[in-house]
């Protein structure tokens, strides 16, 4: 089944077309990743998802229904949950703060009932407290459970920030380049937790991901854009060998993975 | 250095961290309570005035500090929260007991209103909205003349609670006791908002409005409350400051209240509630300090008592330049660090505290 559908999507700045009519599907259970050079429209399809930016045209439907109805803050609530690509965590609050906040789509009770902390609300910040624990041991988030993100070292803040995507119970989640700037160990953490998140958790996951290494070792499709085009789509290894993309990738006329290191 | 072994969920959720921390708040609030005891009817005043003050402050605290929003007018709420007040009592002749909340929902009403359309602004640009509200707010009352008197100013009547008169003259002793009270309220709901849904987007707002939103925060709602919720308290303290100085003018809430309020928050240690306390002992003890060491100067010199004009607020900016210089955690932050020198000793290092550079954020999409 069709979890999120793109329909003919386009999408302008101004004169630039960042997206020129492109159209996928993401199957229920699967993890799909988006490669290609950098604007190729990625991370603008990403922002589409999220309501950052409305198409110009084209249809994005969720769930077999159209998400362009809603705005950027109920998106979470639909179940998409989404990381970014350069770190957007909260800086002055703590990790468990950070993770706390994707479970504000599970909320129920309004600032008065909170302002007095009736135990209703008592009630509910011990369900949220326990499915962020969860998480917490999951991603093994233990140690720094009551850091401010401030103090946390990259990779750390990377790994948190999934942590609070997660924390939504999402449906769908979009990594933005969730191994850029890790090393090598913490890449391949990486991969186990995205297996884990599609085989444990049930998740389907939507990734943008410049390692392709990763994909091919994580993705079950790939779709290749070029300057808002879709290229290719299919297995990792039908797209690594597509040559329009090995075309796409300029300076580089073997793989797409000499091109990318550039 | 205590180390908290948590071993459930409502460790994270309790108001105290630990036990040791509630013996000495529990201490401090018996210290305060008994002190009417202990000083005299000048120092009691000082001592409401500065509760006020912090009622007022841990308003503006909880919009600049928490949610991040900066606000040049919330003198203009003081006003709102002073006069509604008042002319509840006189016009409809309402309780003390009535009017009073009533005056902080009329001010957080405003609030609302007013964050619908200035919430859309950011930085600079919210500041002066927020500025030429606490301008205007200044000439409204002036031309509402019939109502609020205008420059000749509205007298606030004694408060009255369950037929026992309360005067700020009369009895300070009990007028202390009932801002005392209403101080706790005020800490008590924003404690409890801190730990608390609302209080969390209210910090995903101030640290990044684009995340905040693919968290499900809706964010002008979100800005909303917290001007309503912070023009609630302010309304409180501005209730409360009427009562205090028994006759208020349009000059009472003026600009210099407004930009007073913010420097106050931020001296104190911005996005603590302990920020809007050690703020308000600045704000009322500085006077006093300022006075008692030109006298005692001038009578050392053996010279007649000089006054400078505009001293006091000369030595307000200058503290406020060397806290934004040295210790831009405020008052609070500097008491932090010496706490956990202590706590740590030998092991504090310098750079402790020190933030570590934030890394290159996503453009902001608006």
């Amino acid at each position: 089944m069709n979890l999120l559908e793109l329909r003919n999507v386009t999408l302008r700045f101004g004169g630039l077309v960042a997206v020129n009519d492109v159209s996928f599907s993401v199957e229920e259970g699967e993890v799909f990743a988006l490669v290609g050079p950098n604007g190729a429209g990625k991370s603008t399809i990403f922002n589409m998802i999220s309501r950052f930016y409305t198409p110009a045209q084209g249809d994005i439907h969720f769930k077999g229904q159209s998400i362009l109805d809603h705005q950027a803050h109920d998106i979470p609530r639909l179940g998409i949950a989404r990381t970014f690509q350069n770190i957007e965590l909260f800086e002055q609050a703590s990790v468990l703060q950070n993770l706390l906040v994707g479970r504000h789509t599970h909320s129920r009770t309004n600032f008065l009932s909170e302002a007095l902390f009736l135990p209703s609300v008592r009630e509910q910040e011990r369900r949220h407290r326990e499915a962020v624990e969860q998480v917490i041991d999951f991603l093994d988030l233990q140690a720094y459970r009551d850091k401010m993100i401030g103090g946390l070292p990259y990779g750390v803040r990377k790994v948190v920030e999934m942590g609070r995507a997660l924390a939504i119970q999402p449906n769908l989640l979009l990594l933005d380049e969730p191994a850029s700037g890790l090393s090598v160990e913490e890449t391949q953490d990486v991969a186990f937790w995205i297996e884990d998140i599609k085989r444990v958790m049930g998740i389907t996951v939507l990734m943008v991901e410049h390692d392709m290494h990763l994909v091919s070792s994580v993705s079950d499709r790939v779709m290749a854009l070029a300057d808002g085009r879709m290229l290719s789509i299919g297995t990792p290894q039908e797209v690594q060998n597509d040559p329009a993309v090995i075309e796409a990738y300029i300076g580089s006329s073997d793989s797409p993975e000499d091109g990318e290191a550039a | 250095m205590r180390y908290v072994f948590k071993t459930s969920y409502d460790a994270d959720i309790r108001l105290f961290k630990h036990n040791a921390q509630a013996f000495w708040y529990l201490l401090l609030l018996t210290v305060a309570v008994l002190l009417p005891f202990f000083i005299n009817d000048f120092l009691i005043g000082e001592a409401t005035l500065v509760l006020i003050w912090a009622i007022c402050g841990m308003g503006l605290m909880l919009l600049v500090g928490q949610t991040g929003q900066a606000s040049l007018g919330h003198a203009a709420f003081m006003a709102i929260g002073a006069y509604s007040n008042v002319l509840y009592q006189q016009y409809f002749s309402l309780p003390f007991l009535l009017s009073f909340p009533l005056s902080g929902l009329t001010a957080a009403l405003a609030g609302a209103l007013i964050a619908m359309p200035t919430t859309r602004l950011h930085g600079i640009y919210l500041a002066i909205a927020t500025l030429a509200i606490s301008v205007l707010a200044d000439d409204l009352i002036v031309m509402l003349e019939p109502i609020t008197g205008g420059v000749a100013g509205l007298f606030a009547p004694d408060i009255e609670v369950f037929g026992y008169v309360i005067n700020r003259y009369g009895n300070p002793n009990e007028l202390y006791w009932l801002v005392l009270l209403i101080t706790l309220a005020v800490v008590l709901i924003y404690r409890n908002l801190l730990r608390s849904p609302t209080g969390r987007a209210f910090a995903a707002v101030r640290d990044s409005e684009v995340s905040a939103r693919a968290m499900g925060v809706n964010v002008a709602r979100t800005k909303m409350i917290a001007f309503a919720i912070s023009c609630f308290i302010t309304g409180l303290g501005g209730a409360l400051m009427g009562h205090f100085a028994t006759i208020f003018t349009n000059e009472t809430f003026n600009l210099i209240m407004s930009i007073t309020l913010l420097l106050m928050i931020v001296i104190g240690g911005l996005g603590t509630i302990h920020g809007a306390f050690f703020g308000a002992m600045v704000v009322v003890f500085l006077p006093l300090l300022i006075s008692v060491t030109r006298d005692s100067v001038t009578s050392a010199l053996g010279m007649s008592s000089v006054t400078v004009p505009g001293i006091e607020n000369g030595v307000f900016g200058a503290i406020l330049i060397g806290f934004i210089l040295f210790e831009p955690m405020g008052i609070y932050g500097r008491w932090v660090k010496i706490r956990t020198y202590f706590e740590l000793f030998p092991f504090y290092r310098k750079d402790m505290f020190r933030r570590q550079k934030s890394y290159l954020k996503t453009e902001r999409s608006r």
